[in-house]
């Protein structure tokens, strides 16, 4: 067994506004097996990722067999997850599910490019389960909270690259360095979204 | 004591089984080398220790580097120590190489840690449920966990004490995010001692037998931060998923078909957030305490920090 088989990947926690923006993929090593990450933004990689969300819309847009495209919602965005032949138990659940219904899915980030140019990222799931608003709501406060600690990160590694003579002594963020070469988005866009989405729940919790 | 002093005792103490020397003897050697031709006191060190080797015609390998140190299971936290231990062997598994003689799962009070026993090594067996003393282990590590080597220098002496072997007790918090294969209903080798799962009907071991059924879920607990590999056996396999051992037999005496019953376990646990206390053995977290997380979360204090960055 090789070491990489051994290892294995985390599923990040991410908001769907932070996951879309997440266009731009790369390996860590040159070899054919290495695996495939996204960049997200706020400066990490993800070559997995948990989600929980609101299935709204299911549709088979396959030609000759069946590949479904579910539509999950968060709070600050939505996720376009596929699934197809070989994805055979996630393309099930797909096609049986009555929308709308709160799901959890553990995916890998998928990037194409469309006709204009522009890339769009998806979701291709190894497994879509039905949970309940509980499950999804501990999402939500889960995925803001690793949401805030990589804008931390981000944030710190930035003050340290201002002020390099003030011998700071935060860690190097080789992905914030990346995320700032690869993306226009600042940050900041993302703390907006995590206070959107905790702002979200606290509106379900003190009912008007 | 000076120093130098010291460092001649440390090294007396390797050959005091092999020569006749005297610390003072020892002591003279090193002073005339750090004091008078300045030669650092590491470089002057090994410089004495390789003369007594050469006087009693020995190996480097043959002595103890250094001194080994009697240390307990949890104060392993640096590689390529020299150390004793005396712990029980917990469990032996299949070596995945024929340079590896036996390997598996030492535990002191403090804690567990693998051993490699080498080949070439050339020391006698251990036995499971052993409580040894193993004099001159060297440490290693791997991903951050640690593990001993026994080898051609190790001194293994099998004592009568029982010892109790403490946990290495982790908690861990995250969602299930996948079930890996060799979950649901196994069948294990029915094999005194052996308990290696079955594959299509064959025990590694014993080859073909009629084995035994077991229920167990090997499961992923992910926080996002890191994936952790936990076990759950029979008992908590039935508290997590309501289906017992029977039932599940059942299940799949209805169904003609084992699978049916890692079916519908995946279907009840994945997506769903644990709490899980247990021992850690290798890469693997067995559940002892299993809470499932369905109870409300509070955002308000990472609303305030969230605003206030």
């Amino acid at each position: 067994m090789s070491q990489a088989e051994l290892t294995r990947e985390v599923a990040r926690r991410v908001f769907a506004s932070e996951f879309n923006d997440s266009t731009y993929t790369f390996k860590e090593s040159d070899d054919e097996r290495a695996p495939n990450y996204a960049l997200l933004p706020t400066g990490d990689r993800a070559n997995r990722a948990f989600i929980v969300g609101t299935l709204t819309e299911t549709e088979d847009v396959g030609d000759e067999s069946e590949y479904w495209r579910g539509r999950v919602v968060d709070p600050t965005g939505t996720f376009f997850v596929y699934a197809g032949q070989y994805q055979p138990e996630a393309a099930a659940v797909l096609r049986d599910t009555e929308p709308p219904a709160y799901v959890a899915i553990v995916g890998k980030p998928r990037t194409y490019e469309t006709e204009d140019g522009s890339v769009n990222v998806s979701v291709r799931p190894e497994s879509i389960s039905i949970v309940d608003d509980a499950i999804r709501n501990r999402w939500v406060v889960e995925t803001a909270e690793r949401t805030v600690e990589r804008i931390e990160a981000f944030e710190e590694w930035e003050a340290e690259q201002e002020a390099p003579e003030s011998g700071s002594t935060a860690p190097g963020n080789e992905y914030a360095q990346m995320a700032r070469e690869q993306y226009d988005s600042p940050v900041e866009n993302y703390r907006r979204d995590v206070i959107q989405a905790l702002e979200s729940l606290e509106d379900l919790e003190t009912p008007a | 004591m000076s120093d130098l002093r010291q460092h001649a005792e440390d090294i007396h103490d390797q050959f005091s089984d092999h020569l006749d020397v005297t610390v003072d003897d020892v002591e003279e050697r090193l002073t005339t080398l750090v004091d008078e031709y300045k030669v650092p006191i590491d470089e002057g060190r090994r410089s004495v220790t390789n003369h007594y080797l050469e006087e009693a015609g020995l190996e480097r390998e043959d002595i103890a580097s250094g001194g080994s140190e009697a240390v307990s299971v949890e104060d392993i936290d640096e590689e390529e120590q020299w150390v004793d231990i005396t712990a029980k062997v917990i469990e032996l598994w299949d070596p995945r190489s024929d340079s590896v003689a036996q390997v598996g799962l030492l535990g002191d009070p403090t804690g567990t840690i693998k051993f490699t026993k080498w080949a070439k090594s050339d020391l006698p067996a251990l036995d499971e449920g052993g409580v040894y003393e193993l004099r001159n282990v060297v440490t290693d590590e791997y991903q951050g966990r640690y593990s001993v080597k026994l080898n051609s220098t190790t001194v293994v002496e099998e004592l009568e004490d029982d010892i109790e072997v403490g946990d290495d007790t982790s908690e861990i918090e995250g969602a299930l995010v996948d079930m890996q294969s060799g979950s649901g209903l196994i069948k294990r080798c029915p094999k005194e001692d052996c308990t290696r799962v079955l594959q299509n009907g064959r025990c590694n071991e014993h080859g073909e037998v009629e084995g035994e059924f077991d229920l167990r879920i090997k499961g992923v607990v992910d926080d996002g931060i890191d994936a952790h590999e936990v076990i759950f056996d029979a008992e908590a396999t039935e508290s997590l998923t309501g289906i017992s051992l029977e039932e599940g037999k059942e299940m799949a005496m209805d169904a003609l078909d084992t699978t049916v019953v890692a079916d519908e376990i995946r279907e009840k646990i994945i997506g769903t957030y644990y709490r899980i206390e247990g021992p850690t053995f290798g890469r693997y977290v067995l559940a002892d305490d299993v809470e499932e997380l369905d109870g409300p979360v509070d955002a308000e204090q990472l609303l305030i920090k969230a605003r206030s960055m």
